[in-house]
This record gives structure tokens, C-alpha cells and sequence, in this order.
């Protein structure tokens, strides 16, 4: 096969000692950028993109593209362990990866974290090597109301998730709506909801949103429960990965469905963060026990760590192939291949074989190197646990509002960093669930904007939406997932009916 | 609504006369020694990372640190919100410190007109322009489209949908402008950026584009896109092939297709209001030896850039003329803000 003989060619390329120096240097970078939040892939790799001038462009791409994996695999980090998301696409690995923390089995959430990571992202390059041009021209299928489409799938897998009042879910997700519409609307160009202010013209941030809801809500509770840390025994060593690994081949119809998910949602392209969402709401609905979940499943952890990886990577697919970032990330990394001279399209990979062969080599070979650096380093991070809260809070609370200054080098963000840290208490004091207001926060506005991008572009006809096999399709299955919960009630009332709530 | 939109006007013009009285007023002490960076400078991006105005920011920065044409290095630091004012607000409010840049682009006109935010190019320093980017009409290739009267008169026999990036922004300016030269309807979709909107054009979501170069050239060559005509008074630079058949040049330009419309963006750099001569010279001079570098000309060549640079009163009075066009337009259209 010609991708075999392309591939042992870029093998070549990635496996020159200073592509390796450069890829694990990529890594470690890359997972302390993953572990501050705010500091995200796409802001560590537009920092140091001009560094990359003086290199020839396949080691460029190979360091910077590392980065992104390192930031991939750390984002788990902070999510498991304190309950802060590194990153975005990791809030869905807080709602498991925490309560296994707080049980003192983070060491195994991590190395459940690290490998569903790798296996997500192998799985996507394998995919890349033999299917790119295919998946080429499946991207291209797109158009808002496929996207439309997706967006709505997400939200009907994940609905219904929330314990408790389906009312409080309901008005969590608003309330998350209502802040996604705040700044600049893309298709009107008005402002909307900022009231004058200079400040929310940029609109609400979704990082710093979540900085507070999950990290500084969580040190509020921690501190009325008297500063008392719970996965504070917690005893790590290496046999805990290979415990956990022995563990893991269970799960391969949940890692290989999440794969899926994560790559669909990395090529369409919606991106890593929809994925890991879509992705642990669908591990949920066919769990047999779905209250479990939430309360440290290592499903809950591998289900959105493999989806995210996987549609990290696969994002950098309808880059490379139609010049269309997948991802913010993937977004610089296109700036940085117009500035090395290379032009990303459909005449990438026809004209420059080496480059394209050679980063994807570089994808097996960072991944593996990635998932041996953060493994090893697994007791260290999770020793961080046994440090006393009084010292480890103040510490968090530090790199938090750090976190939320960088998203966008704003100190109103700090501001409001805290003022949703209050916010999240009060919600969670009163049951209201916080991942519903995350979904619509993240998802709101690309959803609103692909409803309306398609409704002009069919003048206002709702038909759109199933006016091919494709979106019709998408639609169809979205509406069943939401109507799930009701229809199986119908069909089956014997079969648990306290899980479909 | 008339009068208060004059009155923002007549505001507009009131700070700019004093931005532009202040420098000339400055004791010109430092201006007879050569001024340098005395500390990292900033310089401000009012777009997204990724984008085209992002890429030149990083581009200037790499090869100031690549050729060490200044001791101090420099931050590219992004502020898009609200259409880009952010960024520009904030190198409005940093009056008198030399050590922020902004580089701009059509938003310098269109976001105050668009969202009555009050600011303009006069509130800031005019340090130089770099270049000035194309737009090209774009078709996929699959289309029965070969020219300019073929679309036109597509156009006028039904509603065509034309997508572009961002909404009262340079893409839809020029598809309002199409739409007073031919006198047909166009379906305008806003889309997040240049590179998605080539994409639903080769997968036929819309009917056309008004893409840069940069943006589309790949699918061109592809044998996906087939450029109309290009926006320009003179046809785009570059010798040779692109594609196997046809090189920049040979992309008529609208007005000889017989579609009379002209529009160019703007890719400058500013510095803070009030900064002396000499750091204005500093700025100038530092921009001009980018400008001679071979990254910069490579840059150039990619995406065939309309390579005019313009400094000093030149600029300016470009800066005043274009900022009436710009208004023009925009009224015409109804995109300004406070009624239409």
C-alpha cells in the first residue's frame, strides 16, 4: 500500500534525533500549559510559533503539534484532581475524575485519563493515515444545517443527564444560553447584553466560567467542610497504572464508540470539546446503571478523555486537507504553516509529502512518548494530593485567577472568575446541576449561529433541516436521543424506570 | 436618528483633531536624539488568533527576533472582542507610550461605524502601511459560471448566496457594493472565518465568495475554485503559474469584466496617540527593513498582496479618504449603527 510506504518514509523524517528532542520537549511543554487553565494549546502555541522561523518546517510543525498532544493529555490533570478544568474539552472529566480523586483513587483516574487519551488519538491517527482523502470529502459535506445538526445531537445526548429536577437542568442550560449570547453577535454584527460595558464586549469567556464554577466553588465547599482535603490518603506507585491498565481492555466497546464520536466531531468540524461531552452522555445512556456515573466511574473518565483526544487529533485533518481549523489550536497551527511557506489545502499532501508524512509519523511517535512522559510522572502529580489543603488551597486560588487573566489578558475576567465561583456554590447548595449551563455555554453560540446561517441561507424555511440524507439523518437520530428517556418507558416499564430520569 | 448620528460624526471629527494637535504641540526635546524601545513592546492584534491580521502580527514579530532589528522583543497580544474595538480602545487609552503597536484592518473603519463605539484611526498614530489585501471573486469550479456576465446575470435571475466572514465587515461591503453595480440580490451568510468560507464554497453550501487570496488558493489549485475577477484597479502581482493553466495575473480585474467595484483592505500598523516624531520614525524604520526581508516578500508573494506602503501624510490622507468611502458604503448599505 502506498500510505504504508509514505508513512515508513515519515517515520524516517520524525525519527531524526533532533525531531525526537524537539517532540519531547513538546510534551512536557505541552502538559504544563494543559495543567494551568487559561493557558490553553492555542495560546502556548501562538507564543511560541514565531520561535519557529529559524526551524525547518516539519521539525516546526513536529514541536508545536506536540505541544498540542501534551496540553491534550494534562488538561486531564487539574480536572481530576482539583476539580479545575485545564482545559476545555476536560469539564466532562471532572464529573467521574473528581469523585475518584476525592475516594483516593486518583492515580487510577489518571492513568484511566492518560490511556483513554492515547488509545482516542491512535485510534484518529490510524484514521488520518488510510482514510484522509475519503474523510476529505465527507468533511466537505458540511454546510450549517449539518453543523446545526450536530450541535443538536450533543445537546440531546447529554439532556436528561442531570440528577435531580429536570426543571433545575432546564434552567441551568438557560441561564447558560443567555450568557453565551452576551458580546458580539456573528451574524447581525450588533452587540448584544453588554450594557455599555467595554468589558463584555468580548463576551463571557467559557474558561473563566468554568475556572469558577468548578475550581473556586469547589475550595468555598472545601473550606466550610474545614479545610479538609479527601483524597488526602491516598498511596500511589506505579503498580496502581498497572492495575489499572488490566482494568482498562473491559471497556474497549466504550473506547472504540468514543473514538468515533471524538473523530466525527474532530473532522466536521466541531471540535474536542462537543466531543467529550456527546461522548460521556452517550456512556451514560447505555450504562445499565446510569446513577453510578458521577460519582468516580472510570467510564465517566474514559468515555470524554478518548473522545477528546481523538477529535484533538483528527481536527488537524480538515486542516491540513481543506485549510479549515478543526480546533482554536489547529486554528494558529494553520497561521504557522502559511508562515513557514506551506499552503494547507487539498494540495498539501500532494506536494509536500515530506511535511505531511512526517507530522503524521510524529502523531504515533509524540503520543507514545507523550503517554510514557505523563505515566511516569503519575505518582508525582497525584504526591501533590497529600500537600495540606490550608497550603494547596491558596496555591489553587493562584494559578485559577492566573488562568482566567490569560484567557484573554483581561483582569475583569478575574473579576467575574469569582463572581462565578460564588455563583456555582449558591447553584450547588441549591441542587442546581452545573453541567447543563457549562453544555449551553460552550455550545450556545455556534449553535444559535449555524441555526441562523442555515435558516438564511433557506430563507427561513425550517425543510433544511431534513433536506438530505445527511442532516436528516443527524436530526433524526438527535430527536430519538431525546426522546429516549420517555420512549423506553413506553416500550419497556419494567426495565428500570427509576433510570430515565 | 439623522442628528444623532451626525452628532457622533462631529464627535469623531472633534477627538481627532485633538489627537492630531497633541503630537504637534509635544516638546520635540527627545525627537533630535534616535529614540529606541526601552522596555518589551506590545503589540496588539483587535482580531482572533489564526486569522490574517494575527499571522502578519506573528510574522513582523518572528522576523524582528529572527534578523535582531531591536534589542527589545515583542508581544503579540490579541483583543478581538466586540468586532476588534477591544484592542483598539486600548491603544487609544495608552496615550503617549510608545511601546504599543496595533495593527489594523478594515475594522478600523467599519466596527465604530457598525456598533457606535466610539473611536477611529484619528485617535491613534498612523506609523505605516504594510500592504494591502485582495479580494477575489470566487466560484466553484463546478459551476456553469466562466465569467463575470455569466454571474451577473445568474444573479439577476435569482437570489445568490454569497458567504463571507464576520457581518458589516469588509466580505458583506463588498457584496452590498455588488449588489449597487448589478442591481441583483444577493443571500449574504456570515461565516467565523476566510478558510470555512472557502470550504462551504467547494462544497457548494453557497454560491460565492469574496475571498482574499491567501484564503483560497489552495483550492484553486485544487481544481475545486474558479476565481472571476479580482477587486483591484490592476491585476495581482506575481509571475508564473498558480494553478497549471493560469498565474495571478491572468484573473481579469472586475472593473475591465465590466463590474465596476474596487475595494482593498487595509493592513497598517499604529502606534498609541500622542507618541513624539522620533518614535514615530523609530516605528517607520524599524517596519521598512521588515518589510525588505525575504520572509516578508515571501509572505507577500503567497498571498499576493498589493504590496503599496505608504508613511506619513500620504497615509494619512489615504486613512481620511477611505474613511469616508467606508461611510458611504456602510450607509448606503444601512450597517451603521443607531438606525439605518
Amino acid at each position: 500500500m502506498e500510505e504504508i510506504q509514505l508513512l515508513g518514509h515519515g517515520f524516517a523524517v520524525a525519527l531524526q534525533w533532533e525531531n525526537l528532542l524537539l517532540m519531547v520537549a513538546g510534551i512536557v511543554l505541552g502538559v504544563l500549559i494543559g495543567v494551568l487553565p487559561g493557558l490553553g494549546g492555542a495560546n502556548g502555541i501562538a507564543i511560541l510559533l514565531p520561535l519557529t522561523f529559524t526551524l525547518p518546517p516539519v521539525s516546526a510543525i513536529i514541536l508545536l503539534s506536540c505541544i498540542y498532544w501534551g496540553a491534550l493529555f494534562g488538561g486531564a490533570i487539574t480536572s481530576i484532581l482539583f476539580n479545575i478544568p485545564g482545559e476545555p474539552w476536560s469539564v466532562a472529566t471532572t464529573f467521574d475524575g473528581y469523585p475518584m480523586a476525592q475516594q483516593g483513587r486518583a492515580g487510577e483516574a489518571l492513568t484511566a485519563a492518560f490511556t483513554s487519551s492515547f488509545v482516542g488519538a491512535f485510534i484518529a491517527v490510524v484514521m488520518i493515515t488510510f482514510l484522509a482523502p475519503l474523510v476529505a470529502q465527507f468533511a466537505l459535506q458540511f454546510g450549517p444545517p449539518e453543523f446545526f445538526a450536530v450541535m443538536f445531537l450533543s445537546f440531546a445526548c447529554f439532556i436528561g443527564l442531570a440528577r435531580g429536577s429536570p426543571l433545575k437542568a432546564l434552567a441551568a442550560m438557560m441561564f447558560g444560553f443567555l450568557l453565551a449570547g452576551v458580546g458580539m453577535d456573528g451574524v447581525t454584527g450588533q452587540l448584544r447584553m453588554t450594557f455599555g460595558s467595554m468589558e463584555l464586549m468580548r463576551g463571557i469567556d467559557f474558561l473563566v466560567v468554568v475556572i469558577g464554577l468548578f475550581g473556586l466553588s469547589e475550595i468555598f465547599q472545601s473550606i466550610e467542610e474545614g479545610l479538609r482535603f479527601k483524597g488526602a490518603k491516598a498511596r500511589i506507585t506505579l503498580g496502581t497504572v498497572l492495575r489499572t491498565w488490566a482494568e482498562l481492555p473491559r471497556h474497549w466497546a466504550l473506547f472504540i464508540r468514543s473514538s468515533l464520536i471524538g473523530c466525527w466531531m474532530g473532522i466536521t468540524p466541531a471540535g474536542a470539546t462537543p466531543a467529550s461531552f456527546m461522548s460521556y452522555g452517550v456512556a451514560r445512556r447505555m450504562a445499565k446503571d446510569k446513577d453510578s456515573f458521577g460519582r468516580g466511574r472510570m467510564e465517566g473518565v474514559v468515555a470524554p478523555e478518548t473522545a477528546a483526544h481523538a477529535a484533538g487529533t483528527s481536527a488537524l485533518l480538515p486542516m491540513l486537507s481543506l485549510g479549515v481549523p478543526g480546533s482554536p489550536t489547529a486554528a494558529v497551527l494553520l497561521g504557522g504553516l502559511i508562515m513557514w511557506g506551506l499552503q494547507p489545502g487539498p494540495m498539501l499532501f500532494v506536494e509536500q509529502k515530506d511535511f505531511v508524512w512526517g507530522l503524521i509519523a510524529s502523531m504515533y511517535l509524540g503520543n507514545i512518548v507523550g503517554l510514557i512522559i505523563v505515566l511516569a510522572a503519575v505518582p508525582w502529580f497525584a504526591a501533590i494530593l497529600r500537600v495540606p489543603f490550608s497550603i494547596i488551597a491558596a496555591i489553587i486560588l493562584m494559578v485559577c485567577a492566573i488562568g482566567a487573566y490569560t484567557v484573554n489578558s483581561a483582569e475583569f475576567d478575574v473579576v467575574l472568575m469569582l463572581i462565578f465561583g460564588v455563583i456555582g456554590y449558591v447553584m450547588k447548595k441549591l441542587d442546581y446541576p452545573l453541567a447543563p449551563l457549562v453544555l449551553a455555554l460552550v455550545l450556545g453560540d455556534r449553535t444559535e449561529e449555524s441555526f441562523r446561517q442555515s435558516l438564511l441561507l433557506s430563507e427561513g424555511s425550517l425543510a433544511v433541516f431534513f433536506s438530505n440524507w445527511l442532516v436528516g439523518g443527524i436530526m433524526t437520530l438527535g430527536l430519538v436521543m431525546l426522546f429516549y428517556p420517555t420512549l423506553s418507558k413506553l416500550w419497556a416499564p419494567r426495565v428500570s424506570p427509576a433510570g430515565a430520569a | 436618528m439623522m442628528l444623532r448620528r451626525r452628532q457622533l460624526a462631529a464627535m469623531g471629527a472633534g477627538l481627532g483633531v485633538a489627537a492630531l494637535a497633541t503630537p504637534a504641540l509635544a516638546p520635540s526635546a527627545l525627537a533630535q536624539a534616535a529614540w529606541q524601545p526601552q522596555r518589551p513592546v506590545q503589540f496588539l492584534v483587535p482580531a482572533g488568533t489564526g486569522g490574517g491580521a494575527d499571522q502578519m502580527a506573528r510574522v513582523i514579530q518572528g522576523i524582528v527576533s529572527k534578523h535582531s532589528l531591536m534589542r527589545q522583543p515583542i508581544m503579540v497580544v490579541n483583543k478581538a472582542g466586540g468586532a476588534g474595538a477591544e484592542g483598539f480602545l486600548e491603544a487609544r487609552n495608552s496615550r503617549g507610550n510608545p511601546h504599543v503597536l496595533i495593527i489594523s484592518l478594515s475594522n478600523l473603519f467599519t466596527t465604530p461605524m457598525s456598533t457606535g463605539i466610539p473611536f477611529s484611526w484619528r485617535d491613534l498614530t498612523p506609523i505605516r502601511m504594510m500592504a494591502l489585501d485582495e479580494f477575489v471573486l470566487w466560484v466553484n469550479a463546478e459551476s456553469p459560471w466562466q465569467n463575470v456576465a455569466q454571474f451577473v446575470e445568474a444573479a439577476r435571475a435569482g437570489r445568490l448566496r454569497m458567504g463571507g466572514t464576520g457581518s458589516r465587515q469588509e466580505d458583506q461591503i463588498i457584496t452590498v457594493a455588488l449588489q449597487r453595480a448589478t442591481g441583483a440580490t444577493f443571500t449574504y451568510v456570515p461565516f467565523r472565518g476566510g478558510g470555512e468560507v472557502a470550504t462551504q464554497l467547494v462544497g457548494r453550501h453557497i454560491d460565492s465568495t469574496v475571498n482574499n487570496p491567501i484564503e483560497a488558493v489552495t483550492h484553486w489549485r485544487a481544481g475545486t475554485l474558479r476565481p472571476l475577477c479580482v477587486f483591484d484597479s490592476r491585476r495581482l502581482p506575481g509571475e508564473g503559474r498558480v494553478t497549471e493553466s493560469m498565474g495571478w495575473q491572468d484573473i481579469p480585474t472586475c472593473k475591465e469584466s465590466g463590474l465596476d467595484v474596487e475595494y482593498l483592505m487595509l493592513r497598517g500598523i499604529f502606534g498609541a496617540p500622542g507618541i513624539t516624531p522620533a518614535q514615530t520614525a523609530f516605528w517607520v524604520n524599524l517596519l521598512e527593513r521588515v518589510s525588505e526581508t525575504p520572509e516578508w516578500r515571501e509572505l507577500m508573494a503567497q498571498g499576493a498582496f498589493n504590496t503599496t506602503s505608504l508613511t506619513g501624510a500620504p497615509f494619512a490622507e489615504w486613512l481620511t479618504r477611505e474613511e469616508e468611502r467606508h461611510r458611504t458604503l456602510m450607509r448606503e448599505a444601512g450597517f451603521l449603527a443607531a438606525g439605518g
